[in-house]
């Protein structure tokens, strides 16, 4: 009787990647943001060029995070002011299945302003951004963000300050992941040794998977009044 | 007044017993007792506030009830919510489709969330279209269309599944008369196909006139039940009124 799981996860991606390239109003006014912090920050670090290389990681997440927000914000809002999430729990599927169809398209457009990113800070900053293990940091801390402010997301767009309430509730929350982050990446820019911070990025998987669990179990009393 | 009193001797689709929800201390339902059978019209009226919106996301299995006991074409709510689920198709005064999409592909994204196969979907979303008068605008964005039209994609998007069983919550808020015209046609249609339909409303004419039944709510419980038949809109007005002050007064 039910909808297979997959099945409902891949239709829910689906339907977003669709209307989002119908649209074209997440990974645009994502991007424009995150293309003039950038531009900000590397405008603001000018004058001292050894600040502005130790600073790239901390930029990138800065940027990464609040792009990431500022999409979970439209993302949850598309869906609840329409009644949209109503219809979808009218359908027979588990309601787990809309967390993860929205988690997925949730973490396709953040990953895509992230790797747009990393190009246009290598030359902007003229350091080399593009590396395998920062591309797998950025993945897995975008996963992060995208997993909790998922859920988090949920919560605040049911209320009526929820474009400013979401940072506010997800930063405190989201700090393991930040901080996991922006260590790991400061190392890889810096061309450290290997066994210095591969810590960090482990720290990220755990970090990761214990949200994801969370999720996974809060997700129905979250979506119920 | 007359009560449908039957309650514990009919079998009904839809049965509420000592059904209770409350927001935080706010009472909305209590201990309310309605039985609907197969193929029943009922109108479900009662002024804002009323709890009508309430029971009808109850039994949707959109909203858990405080206590009391909901079954549904024999599942009980919320335990077999998925199995209630497939059988209900509901239309709300918000239209619950994606603006940016096309009205083919909203209804498709409905197809594959209730797994309808793959290989007659095409054929029932054509059929339904044809059915609201909506195929030439199969490929259009939802967000080009009137409300009128919005709302007939949404009783699409309802009987999609083929449901036994719609729900309609305030399904004419926002329409004009042609409109509203239009959508009392569909609800016949959706009548005549063997669905039962509960509908809430505060368009009293069109609950007299379609509607084979109306329960008019008050203070979380029943205040009038009974069938349309030799009622108008007039006289359900009086009615109306006449429960409703009732219930104020008191």
């Amino acid at each position: 009787m039910k909808t297979p799981f997959f099945k409902a996860v891949l239709s829910i991606v689906r339907k977003d990647i669709q209307i989002e390239l119908r649209s074209r109003e997440l990974v645009s006014s994502m991007g424009l943001f995150a293309l003039l912090s950038i531009l900000i920050f590397s405008f603001a670090l000018e004058l001292d060029r050894t600040a502005r290389q130790e600073a790239i990681s901390g930029v990138l997440w800065v940027t990464v995070v609040f792009a990431s927000i500022l999409g979970l914000n439209r993302s949850l809002a598309m869906e609840r002011d329409q009644g949209n999430l109503d219809a979808m729990l009218l359908a027979p599927i588990d309601r787990v299945a809309i967390f993860f169809g929205k988690l997925a398209g949730n973490l396709v457009f953040a990953l895509v302003v992230g790797l747009l990113l990393l190009p246009i800070m290598t030359i902007l900053y003229n350091q080399n951004l593009i590396r395998p293990w920062l591309l797998l940091v950025l993945l897995l801390g975008t996963f992060g963000f995208a997993t909790i402010g998922t859920l988090l997301a949920m919560m605040t767009v049911q209320t009526r300050a929820r474009e400013s309430l979401l940072p506010i509730v997800m930063m405190p929350v989201a700090l393991p992941v930040l901080l996991a982050a922006v260590r790991a990446s400061t190392n890889i820019l810096a061309q450290n040794p290997i066994a210095d911070w591969i810590a960090w990025p482990q720290i990220l998987v755990v970090v990761d998977i214990v949200y994801l669990v969370a999720c996974y179990l809060l997700f129905e009393y979250v979506i119920e009044e | 007044m007359t009560q449908h009193s039957a309650l514990s001797t009919q079998h009904f689709l839809i049965e509420t017993r000592a059904l209770v929800k409350a927001y935080g201390l706010l009472p909305v339902l209590r201990k309310l007792d309605l039985g609907i059978t197969r193929g029943e019209f009922v109108a479900l009226l009662g002024p804002n506030g009323s709890g009508k919106s309430t029971l009808l996301r109850l039994l949707a299995g959109l909203s858990k009830p405080t206590a009391g006991q909901i079954t549904i074409g024999g599942w009980t709510l919320p335990d077999e919510a998925a199995a209630v689920r497939a059988q209900i198709g509901m239309v709300s005064h918000k239209v619950l489709l994606y603006e940016n999409l096309s009205a083919h592909e909203n209804l498709r994204f409905f197809a594959r969330l209730y797994n309808l196969p793959p290989a007659g979907v095409d054929a029932r979303i054509a059929e339904l279209l044809e059915q609201v008068g909506l195929s030439r605008r199969a490929a259009d964005p939802v967000r080009t269309f009137s409300r009128g039209m919005q709302q007939r994609l949404s009783i699409a998007r309802a009987l999609l599944h083929d449901p036994d069983i719609l729900l309609l919550d305030e399904p004419y808020t926002g329409l004009d008369v042609d409109a509203s015209s239009v959508l009392d046609g569909l609800l016949r249609d959706a009548h005549a196909g063997g669905r039962t339909i509960l509908m809430t409303t505060h368009q009293l004419d069109s609950a007299a006139a379609l509607a084979g039944r109306v329960v008019i709510l008050s203070r979380g419980g029943i205040g009038y039940d009974a069938p349309t038949a030799g009622l108008d809109g007039a006289r359900l007005s009086a009615i109306y009124t006449e429960t409703t002050s009732m219930v104020s007064a008191r």
